[in-house]
């Protein structure tokens, strides 16, 4: 058994979280509502997060534009999609809403801002 | 120059109000942004999380500024760009100065402040020692990573808990940075739960609760900091001093609305939150200038900001038509017992809609308390809170029929256990 200690990010209150995990099963104690066991459930198998962050445009009014992933990917993952982000770079114009990488960790990364022609 | 309404400050504030003004039928609105582009400070938070109250989905900085953006030029809402405003009067005539006009006055039927927050510097908390680059407010630092392209170090302290520091611990992480660690002098942080989780927890990054920074080291260069354990009076404790080598540090101690023209007007500024002294309307000491966002109080949610300053552009509308009520009795509202400041501070019954929101924040963490207002002996209204803590602002939303039977007087907001 394995025991992990996580703190419930759902609403304000942040319950202190004691997992047990099991082969079979996983405990959950210290959560005062279902989100919180939920929620740990979820970070103990399979923890993900959307990144946010900014890729290099050649010849924008600006050096750099805003991005994000489409959906969550899973946060081991997340270091390998950096390298992917920084080694990218894309010519201005950029729009909103762009698809600027395709299909990365079951994700499109995908501007957030615009970047016009300088 | 002549306008019916002037917005000074094109963030999420200005935006909000002007949309707001417009749809309500003023034609005439002219909003001055002293950046080179719409949306103020959410061009530079590209983290996610903003829009759940507004839009119900998760947005970043600039997806949430481009909706309100897009709105306003839908709207055909006039904008100045790269335009400072230098001062405003009590007759409300602007100041204004730019490179293309130069320096012009500008005659408002009525002004919303919407000028927002600036961060506390190193100069304000007196930290000794040299000084050397590679000290920056965390927003600096955003602003140069996440808009300009350009990282700011390698080897980094943060000193402050709040949010944009706990957001730049990820953003420098993610972008190669080590970041060693965030100090909070206050026994808790004053940053969003979610935050702490996701920017420190996540990369293992320690929070050191009690702790400052007592001394900076280098001299081109940041070299490193000494650091120390504060007792209970937030005073240094000698035998804890600590040398942490960094080449970057991160000051994210409190923002403070930014209210030099407000002064300047005259409008009566309240001391605790740093922001003007407002009405249910949103309308200041000043008759027909109004404000909103956080240059009235710091919000920890854009959506907030969101929802006070279409107020302010329906209220600022009514007043030009000639609809708001000024006269009769205000109530006035008043924090006590754990509940530091409460906004709206005034309340005019004539002019409330459905109901009056009220803003406030707590002076400590407090778990199983009753957040309750009172007027004149009787409890109008109680709510129940597992937990507040003054990094989240409480609201409190009273219905408009309990403000026609009470007129005038005081209304307290006050805690007590549950």
């Amino acid at each position: 058994m394995e025991e992990r200690n996580l703190t419930c990010i759902n609403c304000p209150m942040g319950c202190s979280l004691k997992v047990k995990i099991y082969d079979d099963k996983i405990e959950v104690e210290g959560n005062i509502c279902s989100r919180g066991k939920e929620y740990a459930e979820n970070e103990v198998t399979n923890p993900k997060r959307t990144v946010t962050s900014t890729i290099k445009v050649v010849g924008g009014e600006r050096p750099v534009v805003s991005v994000k992933t489409t959906g969550e990917i899973p946060k081991k993952n997340i270091f390998d999609l950096m390298k992917i982000i920084n080694d990218k770079s894309v010519n201005a114009p950029v729009k909103i809403g762009e698809v600027l990488i395709k299909d990365v960790f079951g994700v499109n990364v995908v501007a957030t801002s615009n970047v016009d022609r300088a | 120059m002549e306008r019916d309404l002037v917005i000074i400050g094109g963030g999420p504030a200005g935006l909000a109000a002007a949309i707001e003004a417009k749809e309500k039928g003023i034609d005439d609105i002219l909003i001055i942004e002293r950046d080179k582009s719409l949306g103020g400070i959410l061009n530079q938070c590209i983290h996610n999380g903003f829009g759940l109250h507004i839009f119900g989905e998760q947005l970043t900085g600039p997806e949430y500024a481009d909706r309100f953006i897009k709105k306003a030029k839908d709207l055909g809402i006039e904008y100045y760009l790269n335009t400072m405003v230098l001062n405003m009067t009590e007759d409300k005539t602007i100041t204004v100065l730019n490179e293309n006009e130069g320096l012009f006055n500008i005659k408002a039927k009525a002004v919303i402040c919407a000028m927002g927050c600036r961060e506390r510097t190193r100069g304000a908390l007196n930290i000794p020692g040299t000084r050397p680059s590679g000290v920056f407010t965390a927003g600096a630092a955003q602003r140069f990573v996440n808009m300009e392209g350009y990282n700011v170090g390698k080897e980094v302290v943060i000193l402050g808990s709040g949010d944009i520091g706990l957001i730049m611990a990820r953003r420098m992480t993610l972008e190669g940075a080590k970041v060693k660690m965030v100090l909070e002098i206050m026994p808790y942080s004053t940053g969003l739960k979610r935050n702490i989780v996701q920017c420190l927890d996540d990369f293992d990054i320690p929070l050191k609760f009690n702790y400052t920074v007592v001394k900076i080291h280098g001299r081109e260069r940041l070299e490193g900091v000494t650091i120390a354990k504060v007792d209970e009076n937030r005073k240094p404790i000698e035998q804890t001093f600590e040398y942490v080598k960094c080449d970057t540090l991160l000051l994210s101690v409190g923002l403070i609305p930014e209210n030099e023209l407000s002064r300047e007007a005259g409008v009566e500024i309240d001391r605790v939150t740093s922001g003007p002294i407002v009405t249910e309307a949103m309308q200041t000491s000043i008759d027909g200038i109004f404000a909103c966002g956080n240059v009235v109080h710091v919000h920890d949610l854009v959506d907030f900001v969101t929802m006070e300053s279409r107020l302010a552009g329906r209220m600022a509308a009514k007043y030009i038509k000639g609809e708001l009520k000024k006269d009769g009795d205000f109530i006035s509202t008043k924090g006590i017992d754990g509940i530091r400041y409460v906004v709206p501070h005034k309340i005019n019954p004539e002019n409330v809609e459905d109901n009056v929101n009220f803003f406030m924040r707590v002076d400590n963490v407090y778990k199983n308390v009753i957040i309750y207002a009172e007027h004149d002996g009787q409890i109008i209204y109680k709510a129940k809170k597992p937990m507040v803590s003054p990094g989240e602002m409480e609201s409190i939303k009273i219905k408009k029929n309990v403000f026609e039977n009470i007129k005038s007087g005081e209304i307290k907001f006050g805690l007590r256990r549950a």
